[in-house]
């Protein structure tokens, strides 16, 4: 592998998201709540999530890890943000086949996220890109009603 | 010692990883395994695998004379009195489990301490945690030194007459600090504790010498000393041991089995509930063999060397954040570090893509880290096979990284 390969890893967008994160800070008043870290690593994010009438009205977060876990969650954020439950669970599934380099529903739009598809290649990296959506999957399953 | 000659008894040394020779730097979470003591493992198992302790037939005994050798064999290695008081477990983690769910639940209740510190790997932290809460003892931490020493003062200062367990790691497995045991043990005996020692990151690097340590309770791992996974030692003063509980209960272990009670076996065997890791056992006994062979004095010179060289070269990296003794000689074979705003992970992954293996991550140490004031960190940690080349890749690989990340920001 060459440092080329690592430019699929690092593409410019996501260290953009990473210096520049979108959605940075906690929703006041947000009806859910989610800290997940990733114990291997001490990769960390606290969540919060407006969500009312099945809409995501809001997503932010804070937290610390590596580029990939804090670029993906600035992107997801970014992503689900007034989108409907489903809608959102929907691209969690597809951002994690993505992940796994499995072929992935492209019937919805991701934007920036399609720039984190070089992480599948670097197995010990997946994790880090899946902290931010596991968060919000458990956010909204565990939403009570 | 030659190291180069060295390198040719570990094949896995000798492979391209991401098109470049691989560089291994993360013996201190495991480190590799010399043909001999894979040979050691494929003799047993394709020569004389068999249960031990038990049948009268020829591979029965074979297997047990392979395993009990092994014990010899560690006993030698850190000098205790007796095999008796050397117990083969799964590893330090359960060396330590042993100590405290065993000595800890009999000697330790409310209103007690168990001392340990802020440098403590969680497998010498969560035991005491849980024997505290189980017990009503207090969990005390002697502090660390601006260097991340410790100064025998604080021990002194933590430790008290309530004291009943202190636990203290020989070296850093992230500061490479270490520790000053033998006093350390002084000071525990004079307020009436036992001493348990987690020797994980001492005993591939240096001799030790349980006797002069004077400690009660001494926990390794084979895997972290040229050994296979899966074997550990707990050494225990005989006396305490005597008259410790085992903690799993089962066949291998009894003496007679009636219907409501049963009797232990001696020493060690008491303590080894079940099969025990015949071949495991068997390969820590070769791998002893191969470090003493080269002799552990030479080994330690040769990692101090490594350390030095390492301490000199990658200071001279702008923006480079060296942790634990800054002089050499206090430090074991290891360097933690942090470079810039880059993120360990991120580190890591732009050298395994130069073919350079290190650790990054808060390496079971949470509680350090946080004294830290880190999330997480970057190390390379050095072994016998390691080498001056080694570094200089490691070093090329850092100023790399600090290009490319440079770059991309």
């Amino acid at each position: 592998m060459s440092f080329n390969n690592l430019d699929t890893l690092y593409r410019q967008v996501i260290m953009d998201h990473y210096k520049n994160p979108r959605n940075k800070g906690a929703v006041e008043d947000g009806s859910v709540t989610i800290d997940m870290n990733n114990p291997t690593c001490g990769d960390r994010i606290h969540l919060t999530l407006d969500v009312q009438d099945g809409v995501v009205n809001q997503a932010k977060f804070t937290g610390e890890g590596c580029s990939i876990s804090m670029a993906s969650a600035s992107m997801m954020t970014q992503a689900v943000k007034g989108k409907d439950i489903e809608t959102a669970l929907k691209m969690s599934g597809i951002f994690s086949d993505m992940m796994q380099g499995k072929d992935y529903d492209d019937s919805i739009d991701l934007g920036d996220i399609e720039a984190l598809q070089g992480v599948s290649k670097f197995p010990a990296r997946i994790k880090c890109a899946t902290l931010a959506w596991k968060a919000m999957e458990k956010g909204i399953n565990e939403k009570p009603e | 010692m030659n190291v180069q000659e060295i390198r040719k008894l570990f094949p896995i040394l000798d492979q391209e990883v991401n098109g470049h020779p691989l560089v291994y730097l993360d013996s201190a979470a495991t480190s590799q395994k010399p043909l001999s003591v894979i040979q050691a493992l494929g003799d047993y198992y394709n020569g004389y695998n068999s249960n031990v302790h038990r049948g009268v037939h020829t591979l029965g005994t074979r297997a047990t004379d392979g395993y009990e050798g092994a014990r010899e064999k560690v006993r030698k290695f850190i000098n205790a009195s007796s095999t008796q008081e050397v117990i083969f477990t799964r590893g330090t983690t359960t060396s330590i489990n042993t100590v405290a769910a065993s000595y800890g639940r009999a000697n330790v209740g409310e209103g007690d301490e168990i001392v340990i510190t802020h440098m403590e790997h969680h497998s010498n932290i969560i035991p005491w945690q849980q024997l505290a809460k189980e017990t009503g003892a207090t969990l005390k931490y002697v502090p660390l030194q601006e260097d991340g020493t410790l100064s025998l003062e604080d021990v002194r200062s933590t430790v008290t007459p309530q004291t009943k367990i202190v636990s203290i790691m020989m070296v850093s497995n992230v500061l490479g600090t270490m520790n000053p045991i033998k006093e350390i043990t002084r000071i525990a005996h004079e307020n009436g504790a036992v001493m348990v020692v987690d020797g994980a990151q001492a005993a591939p690097h240096m001799k030790v010498d349980v006797q002069s340590l004077d400690c009660d309770f001494f926990a390794f791992s084979g895997h972290k000393m040229a050994g296979p996974t899966g074997i550990g030692v707990l050494f225990g003063k005989k006396n305490l041991l005597e008259k410790m509980e085992p903690i799993e209960f089962g066949g291998e272990m009894i003496d007679f089995v009636g219907l409501q009670e049963s009797t232990w076996k001696e020493l060690p065997w008491k303590f080894e509930g079940g099969t025990p890791i015949i071949a495991g056992a068997i390969g820590l006994g070769a791998a002893i063999d191969f470090l003493e062979d080269i002799g552990l004095d030479e080994i330690e010179k040769h990692e101090h060397h490594l350390a030095a060289y390492a301490l000199d070269r990658m200071s001279s990296i702008n923006g480079l954040t060296i942790y634990g003794p800054e002089d050499p000689q206090q430090r074991a074979g290891l360097v933690t570090f942090n470079l810039d705003d880059v993120h360990p992970h991120d580190l890591a992954t732009v050298l395994d893509a130069e073919g350079i293996a290190i650790r990054a991550g808060h390496h079971c140490a949470q509680p350090l880290m946080k004294w830290l004031n880190v999330s997480s960190t970057a190390r390379a940690s050095f072994y016998l096979y390691n080498t001056e080349e080694d570094i200089d890749r490691l070093v090329a690989g850092l100023v790399k990284t600090k290009e490319y990340f440079s770059d991309v920001f």
